[in-house]
């Protein structure tokens, strides 16, 4: 365990959705993912089986509970644009969780002009369930975790930068420089990367080193707005630490969308509108 | 035999001409295109030691010249295959004193294209895993093989008739001390029997009809790195074409340019007929006005229709931001090319090498105007990208630039610049001298 998750451990409130979230449920999992991954089975299932199948689910299949799933938890975000204020605090979050550059925006804001003026965007990896950066890997350094999260292995990743230019959304960062991060902070895994590795790709992981030992990712975190929610398309629930709804309700009743969906990658980042945004931008 | 070699006086002493020693002005000019070829490994050297961060590339603008060198230089490669396959197929009778330049231009082209991804990539000494860990969902994946494929298709097809000719000429004077054993052992027992000119002349028919649908899906994959991205300017069905015909035009039309570089220094006038030229600038003409059609139907569908992003890019393309670069290629790559192969006044060989070497430049400025708009667009929203090459990128462009004329010396050190065999079977069934 190394000094950045005891920091944030230490300020950071236990997420209420999975109050029985052990430690040694934690690892087990690890090791369960451990054993698929030498298998290869698994990124079988990343490139192409488990994409099908995560998507067959719509908002009625969440409810009811029907949603095929291949782990305990689906994460999704839903970000509330009535109350962001473009104040950058999520980047700040972010950037210090990851031991980020002031140039390295995993996720980014920004200032749009929609029917009734500007509002502020927040945009970060969408998580697309038919990844386009995915497919186009040549050696699947990107895979998608069972619980849908994409990450990279960087001690993969070739630095081609074909998944920059096949992602829509402009969330993807490239190293170009190599960070100098104290040695205490350092962290190798894909799911929590420190520092980021010159020559490869770094993105979003919806903080889910974070998520997975029931915490919230950074970004929420450093959200004075609350306008960052987690949720789980398995429980049926979403959260911004102080307010929690059902899932599938909350984004019916609220008009939720996802950006750029037209596209076909299934985003698991929703939007709620309020200041009259274009729906489709 | 003799009665053919009487055809052809002096064509030994010819096709063998490179191998004699250069003069004073030819060295000079070698150790400048070794100097800079090696200041280009220099500076490869620097950036894989020092990282990628010292190219002007960013995370708006993350594909840069390395990116236009690759397409480009390939591209030229297609042209020498094309050359020599169409007008075997065709049996087109000028072909013969060109097409082992072609095919040495294809060759040369392509070694140093090829090597493009490994300048471009963070960490280009893990492109072995695209074997160890292949993804075949993915259009790197399936560039690397097409390149790989094509390659070595290429390499046959140059060196199928190469085999015949140190067979023929392992005996002619001048061929000496190793270039003798050389000769020897490449012509895996040539001796020119009608047996042996039978299946060389299948083979090489064979490998010229497999050597264009290969060219072909090769720029047609190289497109799709780009064009099965969901990004403005890129996202195309043309783009597959465009690549392809891209790639001949400007392949044709560095042939051009080599054949009467080579034919100039090495005094090959008598065996390189005016003709070949004029006809390969006929050829370029027909290539060009097919380009510039194209150029068309995809302006003319993105810009009617008015899509924000895609007449965004127009419009920097066409009037704004990137118009210098974009008239400068209409002009110089496609409408001063066309004028000057069009007039009979201007359709000689000085005329065409002008034209071509236009070409060879201008299509390097579209590949250029084909990937760095589009990525300076911001997908979403902010400040338009920008990008500037670096030092190391030029110092690398350059020296693989001048690292093809030099493959091209050294490899007709060792094989002769003409198609010796090919060249008499011609002037045999046409009963003529050449």
């Amino acid at each position: 365990m190394t000094g950045v998750e005891r920091d944030v451990r230490r300020r950071t409130t236990p997420l209420p959705l999975i109050p029985s979230e052990s430690k040694d449920h934690v690892v087990s999992r690890r090791q369960f993912l451990g054993t698929l991954g030498a298998t290869g089975a698994y990124f079988a299932l990343g490139g192409g089986v488990l994409q099908r199948v995560l998507a067959a689910h719509d908002l009625d299949d969440i409810a009811a509970g029907r949603l095929k799933i291949a782990a305990d938890h689906q994460w999704v975000m839903i970000f509330d644009l009535r109350r962001c204020d473009a104040c950058r605090d999520c980047i700040k979050g972010c950037q210090e969780q990851h031991h980020l550059s002031a140039d390295d925006e995993w996720i980014k804001v920004y200032e749009l002009i929609g029917v009734q003026g500007k509002f502020a965007m927040p945009v970060l990896c969408m998580q697309c369930e038919s990844a386009p950066c995915v497919r186009v890997c040549p050696v699947r350094a990107t895979y998608h975790l069972p619980n849908g999260i994409v990450v990279v292995d960087q001690n993969v990743c070739i630095g081609c930068r074909m998944c920059m230019a096949a992602c829509p959304y402009d969330v993807r960062v490239f190293n170009w420089e190599q960070q100098d991060v104290p040695e205490q902070y350092h962290h190798e895994s894909p799911e929590f990367q420190v520092p980021q590795k010159r020559g490869t790709v770094s993105k979003c992981t919806l903080c889910v080193h974070l998520l997975e030992q029931g915490l919230f990712p950074a970004c929420l975190q450093a959200c004075t707005m609350e306008a960052i929610f987690v949720g789980d398309l398995v429980e049926d629930v979403m959260s911004n630490g102080r307010e929690t709804y059902i899932l599938s309700q909350y984004l019916r009743q609220n008009d939720a969308f996802r950006f750029r969906s037209e596209l076909g990658t299934r985003p698991r980042v929703y939007y709620v509108s309020g200041h009259g945004q274009d729906l489709d931008f | 035999m003799t009665a053919v070699r009487s055809l052809t006086p002096g064509l030994e002493g010819a096709a063998l001409a490179p191998m004699g020693r250069s003069g004073r002005g030819h060295r000079v000019i070698l150790l400048l295109l070794m100097v800079l070829t090696a200041s280009g490994i220099g500076a490869f050297i620097y950036q894989f030691s020092t990282g990628i961060g010292v190219t002007g590339m960013n995370d708006r603008v993350f594909w840069g010249i390395y990116t236009v060198d690759l397409v480009t230089l390939i591209g030229f490669s297609y042209g020498g295959a094309l050359v020599s396959a169409i007008l075997r197929l065709t049996n087109a009778s000028w072909r013969g004193p060109i097409s082992r330049l072609a095919e040495g231009t294809a060759l040369a082209t392509l070694a140093v294209g090829a090597l493009f991804p490994l300048a471009s990539d963070g960490h280009p000494e893990r492109v072995w895993r695209l074997v160890t860990a292949m993804q075949i969902n993915s259009p790197i994946m399936w560039d690397m093989v097409a390149i790989v494929t094509y390659l070595i298709a290429t390499i046959v097809l140059f060196a199928l008739p190469v085999v015949a000719d140190l067979g023929r000429l392992q005996d002619a004077p001048g061929i000496e001390g190793w270039r003798r054993r050389w000769f020897r052992v490449g012509a895996f027992g040539w001796t020119g029997t009608a047996d042996q000119h039978r299946v060389l002349n299948r083979s090489l028919t064979a490998i010229a009809l497999l050597i264009i649908p290969l060219a072909v899906m090769v720029h047609t994959v190289l497109s799709y790195a780009f064009s099965l991205t969901s990004r403005p300017g890129w996202h195309s069905t043309i783009f597959g074409p465009y690549f392809v015909i891209a790639a001949i035009y400007s392949g044709v039309a560095l042939v051009v340019v080599v054949i009467v570089v080579f034919r100039r220094a090495y005094h090959l006038e008598r065996w390189i007929p005016e003709r070949a030229i004029i006809n390969l600038g006929y050829l370029m003409a027909a290539l060009g006005v097919l380009y510039g059609y194209l150029l068309f139907t995809e302006v003319t569908t993105e810009g009617y229709v008015g899509a924000e992003a895609t007449e965004k890019l127009l419009y920097a393309l066409l009037l704004d931001r990137w118009s210098v670069l974009f008239w400068a290629f209409v002009i110089g790559g496609l409408v001063a090319p066309l004028l000057i192969i069009g007039f009979r006044r201007t359709r000689t060989v000085v005329g065409v090498t002008v034209a071509a070497s236009l070409v060879t430049g201008a299509l390097f400025i579209k590949r250029f105007l084909m990937f760095i708009p589009p990525l300076t667009e911001p997908l979403i929203g902010g400040e338009v990208g920008s990008y500037t090459p670096s030092w190391v990128e030029i110092v690398v462009t350059v020296g693989a630039v001048a690292a093809i004329p030099l493959l091209l010396v050294g490899l007709f050190k060792v094989v002769p610049v003409l198609a010796v065999v090919e060249m008499e079977e011609i002037s045999r069934s046409r009963g003529e001298g050449l």
